[in-house]
């Protein structure tokens, strides 16, 4: 027999998926865990009722409302009435179709990033995909998880698979300790500042090296969340002991001898030696600084440390044009330190850094300083039990004496689509992912960096290197 | 789903790089439950001003443009999030193929699931393609499908790929599920053997 070729993780989970190939090369691929918001899914539910068609595998679907709903107290409702449409077609959905459902008032309530690996329903070696393109942290796991569009929700909820093609494999290596004051975040901010936003298209990327190793699930989520950022569907990281001590006693994960015997399946799935990728991507981690970006894009970003480029400099007309643009939509002269930029809000929260960890960096800065005169600082726990737990841990409090305000789970200001928003003009320092222009608001001025550069920023009043305050 | 066979229409230049889903429909306008009625808030922060007034220079305000059914733009068309609400804009507006040197990956999907069609050319023809829609009304461009060419005004055609699935699909309109269903004892078979083999999965269920 011949000897099987070396495969990538990201090999192996799509080898063990695939239903059937079909002549040109598109695969039925199996999806073992569909996430559900309510933002994308009432058009799918409705092609299904229109069809006469059912959710074919509920048991392995799980929905949830994040985008929409208030931060503030809930009990009373939704005010805005598109909102609370939406949530509400959710709930009739949920109920008419059998869909598993954590409420807005149920503690496991969140944004849908961070409950499905919080409830182990994300789990190593899984396909997982939902109608949302941060989808790409739950591949933080070792799962190949990736976002979908309205019909494709329609489409796995109707037969449990999606129809794809195999993407190419990057290898983005990260080597040696990280720097005192960085983080994931600036991790990934500096791998799409050196690969750009279409970098990854087309690719899965498989993040690897000791750095990667030695971060906390946190952290490699925070990382795979970004991928999508770079222009890939999905980020992977090989499963390890870290990954399998973390799923290890979460409500939804297999335990006992079904857990001893997932795990020994899981422990096959990292790249075999050998294994061939398309791209290789290396970062020297030991040089890592504190990132900010500066621009619409999430690309457009540079160490703490940098000046606002200036688009003299740069020979290509269309790019020249796009900077130029770029620094009259956030305000912006070319040269201007980083630094000097004040800043009217913060907001620490997200899929990409809403976990306990993140809130706990945020707070380290926090305890014994204030937000800055002017300054308005929100901190929105990613879910219902992250927010237990920071509260259990006095984090709460530490963070509401230094005048930050305590929300509830959700989406908040990461998108304008609740009332947490930026209005016009206001410069925003912001852990989510994307700067894109009126992402937080109409015309509101995004600056991407880690939760501890937030909260710099929150007592400073201004863009902060961390390393100034700890 | 419509069919796309032959399309011969108006297209409008949009010589930029990178344009993100916010940009063709800001977060505030997701918040249908329908596909439909979207077209009016395409690319709504290039298109209006803060006050909702029409930007004249914005190239879908200008005549023969606003009718315009093919889109050409630069790199990296669509990325960011993946709204679907971003091809329903489109679709809504009228527009029935976007031209650009290539597409972020679930926009492109999203496209081929809404009957449009996004065809991948070089920046340079591109850049070619905007010179003649500048041309305006008389300067009409065909997208043949089932050939897989651009036809420019002056008649010369231009070739492009596409995956063969996704061009039997558009030419006939058909919905991937109905397709993807005639696999349903593959499906069968499957969960069948992951039963077996990986009996620690886990079943959801809240309680
Ligand atoms: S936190 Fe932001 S990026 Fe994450 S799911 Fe919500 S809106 Fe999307």
């Amino acid at each position: 027999m011949e000897k099987a070729q070396p495969r990538t993780l990201f090999d192996k989970v799509w080898d063990a998926h695939v239903v059937e190939r079909l002549p040109d090369g598109t695969c039925v691929l199996y999806i073992d865990r569909h996430l559900v918001h309510e933002v994308t899914s009432p058009q799918a539910f409705e092609g299904l009722r229109m069809a006469g068609r059912r959710v074919r595998r509920p048991d392995a679907t799980i929905a949830v409302a994040d985008h929409n709903i208030a931060t503030s107290d809930r009990r009373a409702g939704i005010k805005e009435e598109d909102s609370r449409i939406q949530v509400e077609t959710l709930e009739r959905n949920v109920a008419e179709f059998g869909v598993p459902y954590f409420p807005v008032l149920d503690p496991r309530q969140g944004i849908v990033h961070i409950i499905g690996p919080e409830q182990g329903i994300s789990l190593p070696g899984f396909t997982i995909v939902c109608g949302d393109s941060h989808t790409s942290t739950h591949g933080a796991l070792g799962a190949l998880a990736f976002g979908i569009g309205t019909s494709e929700v329609e489409h796995v909820l109707a037969t449990q698979t999606l129809l794809q093609r195999p993407a190419k494999n990057l290898l983005a290596r990260v080597e040696g300790a990280l720097p005192p004051g960085c983080t994931a975040k600036d991790i990934v901010l500096a791998i799409i500042a050196e690969i750009g936003t279409a970098g990854g298209t087309g690719y899965v990327i498989e993040y690897a090296g000791s750095t990667i190793r030695a971060l906390d699930m946190a952290g490699r989520m925070t990382v795979c969340n970004m991928s999508i950022e770079a222009g890939a569907r999905a980020g992977m990281i090989a499963p390890d002991a870290t990954t399998f001590d973390y799923v290890r006693g979460k409500p939804f994960a297999p335990k006992g001898e079904a857990l001893e015997r997932a795990i020994e399946y899981w422990s096959t799935l990292p790249s075999d030696p050998g294994a061939q990728y398309d791209r290789v991507v290396e970062i020297d981690a030991t040089r890592l600084v504190p990132m900010v970006t500066w621009g619409t894009s999430p690309e457009a970003g540079l160490p703490i440390t940098g000046v606002v480029p200036d688009p003299a400099g740069e020979p290509d007309e269309a790019k020249r044009v796009q900077l130029a643009r770029m620094l009259d939509y956030m305000g912006l002269t070319a040269g201007q330190k980083l630094t000097d930029l004040a800043v009217d809000v913060v907001f620490i929260g997200s899929c990409t850094n809403g976990r306990i960890e993140d809130i706990r960096a945020a707070a380290d800065i926090a305890r014994g300083r204030h937000v800055a005169p002017g300054v308005r600082a929100l901190v929105v726990p990613g879910s219902g039990i992250v927010k237990q737990q920071a509260e259990a841990e006095g984090l709460d409090r530490v963070l509401i004496e230094a005048g930050f305000e305590w929300r509830e789970a959700g989406c908040s200001m990461c998108l304008g689509m609740n009332p947490d928003k930026l209005t016009p003009g206001q410069r925003c320092a912001s852990t989510s992912n994307r700067n894109f222009e009126g992402r937080q608001g109409p015309r509101g001025r995004t600056h991407l960096l880690s939760p501890a550069m937030a909260a710099a920023a929150a007592v400073t009043g201004h863009l902060a290197d961390v390393r100034t305050l700890v | 789903m419509d069919k796309f066979t032959t399309l011969t229409g108006i297209a409008a230049p949009l010589p930029l790089a990178n344009v993100d889903t916010d940009k063709i429909i800001p977060a505030r306008f997701l918040k249908t439950i329908k596909r439909s009625g979207l077209g009016v808030h395409l690319f709504d922060t290039l298109r209006f001003d803060a006050e909702g007034r029409e930007r004249p220079e914005f190239v879908l305000n200008q005549e023969p443009y606003r009718k315009a059914e093919i889109l050409i733009a630069h790199e990296n068309f669509g990325c960011g999030s993946s709204r679907e609400h971003a091809p329903w804009a489109l679709l809504d507006f009228g527009i029935r193929c976007v031209i650009a040197p290539d597409f972020a990956d679930i926009f492109n999907n999203n496209c081929y699931k809404n009957g449009i069609l996004p065809v991948r050319l070089p920046r340079a023809v591109c850049d070619q393609l905007m010179e003649d829609a500048r041309l305006g009304g008389n300067a009409r461009v065909t997208v043949d499908l089932a050939r897989q060419v651009v036809v420019r005004p002056n008649g010369e055609e231009i070739g492009f790929e596409i995956d063969a699935f996704r061009k039997h699909s558009l030419l006939n309109g058909l919905d991937d599920i109905g397709q993807t269903l005639q696999h349903a004892p593959q499906i069968d078979g499957y969960e069948a053997r992951q039963r077996q083999e990986k009996s620690w999965m886990p079943a959801i269920a809240v309680v």
